[in-house]
């Protein structure tokens, strides 16, 4: 496989259904579009079952890598995976033909437009997770703004203006700090090559600075709180499909960020800043908790449980052990499925009742018994219930955490009972009861399109649940040579200041 | 000697056929009348191509004719290159718009003509005396053709005030000129670096000082950076538009041509002097570009705003005071050319059935009514506000990698004047990220506001295709790597 370019035919793959789509003309032309787009995404999940399937997972060094010259001056095309992203490589190609799915009926002006959207949005997304240079991974880390600016504001809801803007000038403002970062770290180490940047040793008072800008950016996109404002907004504004590929993929770049670029490049820095990721996890736990049970909107309140998910994924990071590492892996991983697999729940009753407000539902386990196992689940999933991805990412962030912070353990494990009380909340209100609520009585169970979605989406998360070796091992000697290389970095940096 | 010593006239081959060129056009538009200028606007074309081809097939060595006054070398020739490239699109982009106005006159694209051959002569000034001619032809072109529209109000307006500030900034740069005569006792500009460079230990006089500022805010008025860009949007409003798209372009890549000379041949040496100066209009024009931008729903208004903001990224170019700087500046120009030829063709497509639209909400809904023109249009939007991949990320990535390598490898003197510079420069972007979306939300979420007639001229689809394509391919090395490459040429050239 080794001059086989199979991660860029991956990425770029969506584009060659861009292009299908383009040539799509005739009154089918919105049908042909859709199983263009559908086919394509198969197809790229199919073909990134060849990295699941050659991967070695023996080796933290990165796999399936390819080179070549692009801007001059030390910036290359340079991309790779190793076992941190491998695994979203994988779920973002999972998630993205369930995203066609989604719009499948629901969307029904400017089809062709729409498929569009989230084909390009798909080769940026799997992009980030593959490239080995900051400024590649920037082009594709921004670029994925156009896109998704585009879906929310065209077919997104009521609001989706101030939505759409509130998330690209938000995302934009922390990225943009991000690439002074880059352009320092570039001057000062003469490469933009990720490889090479996490073997460089910054100087403890840049690597504070640099920190903060790239803190700036992924704080933004994970969202920790208090910048996470655009999150609810965007989400509830979004159309279905938008709020899956939001929750399922975009978030846990942010996360992803974190692995990459902040623990590796800034070792001291990360140290020296733990509080400040502790404060901010612990009060976006609990807070955005809080906030989740007193929402109207369905759709809000996922997006708060999101938040608080993230938290975890943030603790875990920074607990700097492999407990709290993989933990925080798993909890991406299992939150990608999850809150995907709720944000469809809520499209589903959305489709058909066009309202998101939890009052106007009650009783729907009464008429809808498919639908309701379905949520059910996941609601159980989102809760940490056992069995699930969910519990095992939670447990071993817990774990991890526990060694390093105990009050950090202790708050962040009361917010996992805060989370089961405002899942069950939501799911009382809206399935159990009497079934008088205008409109209801009407209401179809889930058809074959939805059963199809949900089916996959299930089965991966008990999967992850009951035997998760599957994926951690993948994830383990990545993981487990992050943790030693800080630690190494770390005692380095300790003998420096006791010289 | 009575001898009279010919100069040696290949270095401005280009020059003459121009000068030469405009004459004839001029004849025959006197013998033909309006009914030619389809034809005059063809020849003007052929003929700034032919220039072109001169232009570009001189070679690398830098030579000086005319008692010096004249030089051609790597970097005038790619800074002619993009005046005679957005000059040669402007008059194609003009004549669908002046046939369908009915105002054809065959004096446009005569003035054309002679205003390029002006920015060319700025472009190849090695001397005040030279650097003034060129100034002059060029503006009193510009001042002719932002009045153009005789009858309307607003056009003539435009002229008047674009004369009025302009002639007061030509007297403030002839001022400055005589300070610097007055003090170095040459107006040659090898002859005044030679000079201040052994300026012995009392430095350097502070009268040359003053002339240099001078001259900085009269070469700063025609590049309408801050505070010398008040005549700016009132021009770009009132100018016909084929006018505006010219001013946007052509004027400003001559300009900033000339300023990177005179900054770096006869002031090289008191570039502590100048950084100030230009950091100081940097700043100020990314802000207020950014800000002031955001309340205006005249997209012309808008575009003269979004330039002065543009204007702002590409001196922080020279900030960096670096060839890496000048470097990122001329990669600047040659994207702002493409990003503003483009928008321009777009804006020249606004026509309604009673006439040309240039109002921001005019353009409501034009993905539902012209896809591709709207798609194109977005792509220079994003482009514009710097969004990667598109080119106009990797402009502000050149001028801004510059500014970080400068303030990395001289930590202690300037570090943390550029380090400002790069932190407020990049917020800025975001703040004008603002009203590029704005351009997008309207054109893509709301509902339709009217159609617009098709475009005539496959001329102007064309631009906006090639220019879309052009940003959105700007990531493939096949399409970088020539301009990286020339601009790097270009950068030696000035710098050696």
């Amino acid at each position: 496989m080794e001059h086989f370019p199979i991660l860029s035919i991956i990425t770029f793959l969506p584009l060659l259904g861009v292009l299908f789509i383009l040539l799509t003309k005739g009154e089918n032309a919105d049908r042909n579009a859709k199983n263009a787009a559908l086919w394509v995404t198969v197809f790229t999940f199919f073909a990134s079952l060849i990295l699941w399937f050659n991967f070695d997972k023996t080796t933290a060094d990165f796999q399936f890598v390819e080179t070549a010259s692009w801007f001059g001056d030390n910036i290359n095309y340079h991309m790779g995976i190793d076992g941190i992203s491998i695994l979203f490589v994988m779920l973002t190609t999972f998630i993205t033909p369930i995203v066609i799915l989604t719009g499948w009926d629901a969307v029904t002006t400017r089809v062709k437009e729409y498929l569009i959207a989230f084909l390009i949005l798909e080769t940026l997304m799997i992009g980030v997770f593959c490239a080995l240079d900051i400024v590649l991974f920037y082009l594709f880390f921004e670029g994925g703004l156009i896109p998704m600016f585009l879906i929310i504001g065209v077919w997104g809801g009521k609001n989706r203006i101030y939505a759409t803007y509130k998330l690209f000038l938000y995302t934009l403002l922390g990225s943009v700090l991000m690439l002074l970062a880059m352009l320092y770290m570039y001057f000062q180490a003469g490469t933009t090559d990720i490889p090479t940047l996490m073997q460089y040793h910054f100087d403890t008072s840049a690597q504070i600075w640099l920190f903060l800008a790239f803190f700036a950016s992924f704080a933004v996109k994970t969202p920790m709180w208090p910048v996470h404002t655009w999150l609810p907004d965007a989400h509830v504004q979004a159309p279905t499909a938008g709020s899956v590929i939001l929750a399922g993929i975009l978030l846990k770049m942010g996360g992803y960020g974190f692995l990459r670029f902040s623990l590796p490049m800034f070792p001291v820095a990360s140290a020296e800043l733990v509080w400040l990721i502790y404060g901010l996890s612990v009060i976006a736990i609990i807070y955005t908790s809080l906030v989740a049970l007193m929402q109207q909107d369905m759709k809000k309140l996922i997006a708060y449980s999101s938040i608080a998910h993230m938290g975890f994924v943030t603790l875990g990071i920074f607990a700097f052990n492999i407990q709290g590492l993989e933990g925080a892996i798993m909890v991406m991983l299992a939150h990608g499925l999850v809150a995907s697999a709720l944000f469809l729940c809520v499209g589903v009753i959305y489709d058909r009742m066009h309202t998101r407000e939890i009052a106007r539902y009650g009783g729907l386990a009464n008429i809808m018994p498919k639908y309701a196992l379905t949520f059910m689940f996941f609601t159980m999933a989102s809760a940490g219930l056992p069995g699930t991805g969910n519990f095992v990412g939670e447990v071993l962030v817990l774990f991890g955490l526990f060694q390093v912070n105990i009050w950090a353990t202790f708050l962040a494990a009361t917010g996992m009972i805060l989370g089961a009380a405002y899942m069950l909340w939501l799911y009382r209100k809206v399935m159990f009861g009497e079934l008088v609520k205008e409109g209801l009585k009407a209401m179809l169970d889930m058809n074959r399109r939805e059963v199809i979605i949900f089916t996959p989406l299930v089965i991966f998360t008990i999967w992850m649940g009951i035997y998760p070796s599957t994926f951690l091992d993948f994830i383990h000697v990545s993981v487990a040579n992050l943790v030693t290389h800080h630690q190494a970095a770390l005692a380095a940096a300790s003998d420096m200041m006791a010289h | 000697m009575t001898e009279t010593m010919l100069p040696d006239l290949v270095p401005a081959y280009g020059e003459i056929l121009m000068a030469v060129g405009a004459m004839l056009l001029l004849m025959i538009g006197a013998f033909r009348g309006n009914k030619s200028t389809g034809f005059i606007s063809l020849l003007a074309v052929a003929l700034m191509l032919v220039t072109l081809f001169v232009t570009v097939s001189w070679g690398d060595s830098a030579t000086y004719t005319f008692g010096n006054m004249f030089v051609a070398d790597r970097f005038t020739s790619i800074m002619k290159v993009m005046v005679l490239v957005a000059s040669a699109l402007s008059v194609i982009m003009s004549m669908q718009y002046f046939h369908d106005e009915r105002e054809e006159r065959f004096e446009y694209p005569v003035l054309l003509v002679l205003a390029t051959l002006g920015m060319m002569v700025m472009v190849s000034a090695n001397d005040l005396m030279s650097l003034y001619m060129g100034l002059e032809l060029q503006s009193l072109s510009l001042y002719v053709l932002a009045a153009f529209r005789r009858d309307s109000e607003l056009s003539t307006e435009a002229g008047l005030k674009y004369f009025v500030l302009g002639a007061l900034s030509s007297g403030i740069l002839l001022f400055g000129s005589s300070l610097v005569y007055g003090f170095v006792g040459s107006t040659n500009f090898t002859v005044i670096g030679q000079t201040l460079s052994h300026a012995g230990d009392h430095g350097v006089n502070i009268g040359v000082i003053i002339g240099m500022v001078f001259i900085l805010a009269g070469i700063a008025f025609k590049i309408s950076a801050v505070p010398f860009h008040m005549w700016a949007p009132d021009v770009y409003q009132g100018a016909p538009t084929p006018v505006t798209a010219f001013f946007a372009v052509a004027p400003k890549i001559a300009a900033f041509a000339l300023l990177v000379r005179v900054l770096y041949v006869p002031f090289g040496d008191l570039a502590a002097s100048w950084t100030q100066v230009i950091v100081f209009m940097s700043l100020a024009s990314m802000v207020l570009g950014a800000v002031a931008a955001i309340v205006q729903t005249n997209i012309k208004r808008l575009m003269a705003y979004s330039s002065i903001g543009h204007v702002g990224y590409a001196l922080v170019g020279l900030a960096a005071g670096s060839q890496a700087g000048v470097r990122g500046l001329v990669i600047y120009l040659a994207i702002y050319l493409v990003m503003n030829i483009g928008t321009f063709a777009c804006i020249l497509s606004m026509r309604r059935k009673d006439g040309m639209v240039e109002e921001i909400s005019d353009l409501a809904g034009l993905v539902q009514t012209r896809p591709a023109m709207a798609t194109a249009l977005a792509i220079f939007m994003f482009s514009l506000a710097g969004i990667p991949p598109l080119a106009g990320f990797w402009a502000k990535w050149f001028v801004f990698k510059a500014v970080i390598a400068a303030a990395v490898a001289n930590p202690a003197a300037t570090d943390y004047g550029l380090i400002t510079l790069a932190v407020v420069g990049i917020v800025a972007s975001v703040a004008g990220a603002y009203y590029y979306l704005n351009v997008i939300k309207v054109m893509f979420f709301d509902a339709p506001a009217g159609e617009f007639v098709p475009q005539k001229s496959r001329n102007m689809n064309a631009i906006m295709g090639v220019g879309a394509a052009l940003l959105l391919l700007f990531l493939l090395p096949q399409v970088n790597s020539p301009l990286l490459e020339y601009a790097r040429m270009a950068a030696a050239a000035l710098m050696s």
